[in-house]
């Protein structure tokens, strides 16, 4: 039966989700140049239209359909969403068989789903900033959503027994018990392994590390942050699929987490370098959603204000982790998302607490009483995702790096990617151009201008 | 006919402009410029890496004047714009050939 009440919230979660997208492309874009503004904007809206087709035509069955290998890849039940108008998803309970009392019509969950699919690629993308052929990118974006984000998403987020009474869902999720709330491993890791693999593909930007490129807009990194945020709550509080106390507990725990994160990346700042930033307090709240994200709905608050601050410490430090070993991260995908996703993901071992959450599969953490069983859970299934994440994105860069070419040439890059692969300017705060119109046409001085007669 | 070139500190554009209107010069050119001399730049920090910001923001004043009138905006110019701290710039002054006011057509020092 379906519960209205619920639906009501996945949607809206959904619409959540979706704006994510948008606020990480101002995130992003305000850390490029101003000359690479547009592109990296673009890197992560074709998301929304690329992942969106391809989440219709086969991404979502291949994420939820019924399993094929052995917890691997889901099958073709639902390809071109056939088998969602009318249908339902949800659980069965003791009382009432399957979808139960508390179902969502299956396509409020096929759409908020989706929005995970489209973020998760666009995070990918702060790695390559500044350098990457728009098409060739796009091209990086359906097949590592193809190859990597459609089966991860079926090993993580695919429970036995949700989408279809006898539906099996995937081995992290259901063989494993490992915990992963809303995609600590099958978003953050999972696209921060491939920024990783795809940062050492393309190489470092001309001149890096030695030139200064500095953020061209703060301000938009800010705003970024801010709709990350507010977006994550769907993220976060939606994967509680209801309107419930669990999705209340994820809400406090995605707002305490990223809390002590703005705090724990600043006093990193304060002592190292002497300053407070504005960069550093936005990565900062975005490493606390990004570690909360897993844990959300398996801590408590005091537990989720802990993770927090140690993932915004951590994350703080860790990005001083590519001039050490020389890959040019642009925007730290790999010191916010796989760093913050790893965080996030361990300590669950520690943290967990069954208490939370009744549904909870694993085990308690360390911390309220468990052994070190669900630690290693944890820590098999986030090493997996890295793993083979990686291996998927290092391949296909390399495939689309051999024969497209993944990089503009070298004097793109110089004038800016923004005029070389998209032929417009961000930022236009002059009127003259020297140019001329569409048709060659240009105006003659008195056209345009009042001629005023002579007063003197 | 001179042109005196100044390039300032930003925030002496007001106490420049206004000891030219006592001078009676009505009418100056400025540009924001980006330079380095003597005065070192800053560092910025930016996720825990430090850069050195040598380039920084100056403002570029052009002035025509008559000849006779030439020593007093130099001297005005740079006296207004001095705050007496390393990085408050330089005036210079160089011959002007020919002017022209474009719209009525008057020549000479007539036109500045």
């Amino acid at each position: 039966m379906i519960n209205t009440g619920d639906t009501a919230w996945v949607l809206a979660s959904a619409a959540l989700v979706m704006l994510m997208t948008p606020g990480l492309a101002f995130f992003y874009g305000g850390m490029v140049r101003s000359k690479s503004v547009l592109n990296m904007l673009m890197m992560n809206f074709i998301c929304l239209a690329v992942v969106g087709v391809l989440w219709a035509l086969f991404g979502y069955s291949w994420a939820f359909g019924n399993d094929k290998f052995g917890g691997l890849v889901g099958d073709g039940e639902f390809a071109g969403l056939a088998n969602t108008i009318g249908h339902l998803v949800g659980v069965a309970s003791a009382t009432a068989p399957w979808p139960g009392t508390d179902a969502l019509p299956a396509l409020s969950f096929v759409m908020f789903q989706l929005m995970f699919a489209v973020i998760t690629p666009a995070l990918v993308s702060g790695a390559i900033a500044d350098r990457a052929k728009f098409w060739s990118w796009t091209l990086f974006v359906a097949g590592w959503a193809t190859l990597c984000y459609f089966p991860v998403a079926h090993w993580v987020f695919a429970f036995d027994g949700f989408t279809g009474p006898d539906n099996v869902g995937g081995w992290i999720a259901n063989t494993l018990k490992a915990e992963d709330f809303a995609g600590g491993t099958a978003v953050h890791i999972n696209a921060g392994a491939a920024g990783l693999a795809l940062a050492i593909v393309l190489g470092r930007r001309k001149g890096w590390p030695r030139e200064r490129m500095r953020p061209h807009s703060l301000p938009f990194v800010l705003l970024g942050a801010s709709l990350l945020w507010f977006g994550w709550y769907g993220f976060n509080a939606g994967s509680a699929l209801g309107a419930s106390d669990l999705a209340g507990v994820a809400f406090t725990n995605t707002t305490l987490a990223t809390c002590t994160a703005v705090l724990g990346w600043l006093l990193v700042e304060q002592i190292r370098d002497g300053r407070p930033t504005t960069l550093g307090a936005a990565s900062g709240a975005v490493a606390g959603l990004v570690a909360i994200t897993p844990a959300c709905g398996y801590v408590a608050p005091m537990g989720a204000l802990a993770i927090g601050l140690i993932a915004g410490a951590l994350c703080a430090l860790a990005v001083g982790l590519k001039f050490r070993f020389g890959f040019d991260d642009s925007l730290d995908v790999v010191g916010v998302h796989l760093v913050g996703g790893l965080v996030g993901t361990l300590l669950i071992g520690f943290f967990g607490d069954n208490d939370v959450n009744a549904a909870a599969l694993g085990e308690n953490g360390l911390f309220y009483g468990g052994g070190f069983l669900q630690l290693g859970r944890q820590a098999l299934a986030a090493g997996a995702v890295l793993l083979y994440s990686f291996v998927v994105a290092t391949v296909l860069g390399l495939v689309i790096k051999a024969t497209l070419g993944f990089r503009v040439d070298e004097e793109s890059e110089a004038t800016g990617v923004d005029e070389a692969e998209h032929a417009e300017t961000g930022y236009d705060y002059s009127a003259l151009t020297g140019g001329r119109g569409p048709n060659g046409m240009h105006a003659a001085a008195g056209d345009t201008a009042t001629r005023v007669e002579s007063s003197s | 006919m001179k042109l005196v070139t100044a390039v300032v500190q930003p925030f002496t554009l007001g106490p420049v402009r206004d000891a030219l209107e006592q001078l009676a010069i009505l009418g100056m050119t400025i540009t924001e410029v980006k330079g380095y001399g003597r005065q070192k730049g800053h560092t910025e920090i930016y996720r825990g890496a430090e850069y050195d910001v040598d380039l920084i923001p100056k403002l570029k004043i052009e002035v025509v004047c008559g000849d006779d009138l030439a020593d007093k905006v130099f001297d005005a110019v740079a006296g207004a714009a001095r705050t007496g701290r390393i990085g408050d710039g330089k005036v210079w002054v160089t011959p002007v050939e020919h002017v022209v006011r474009v719209r009525t057509g008057e020549r000479g020092e007539d036109a500045v």
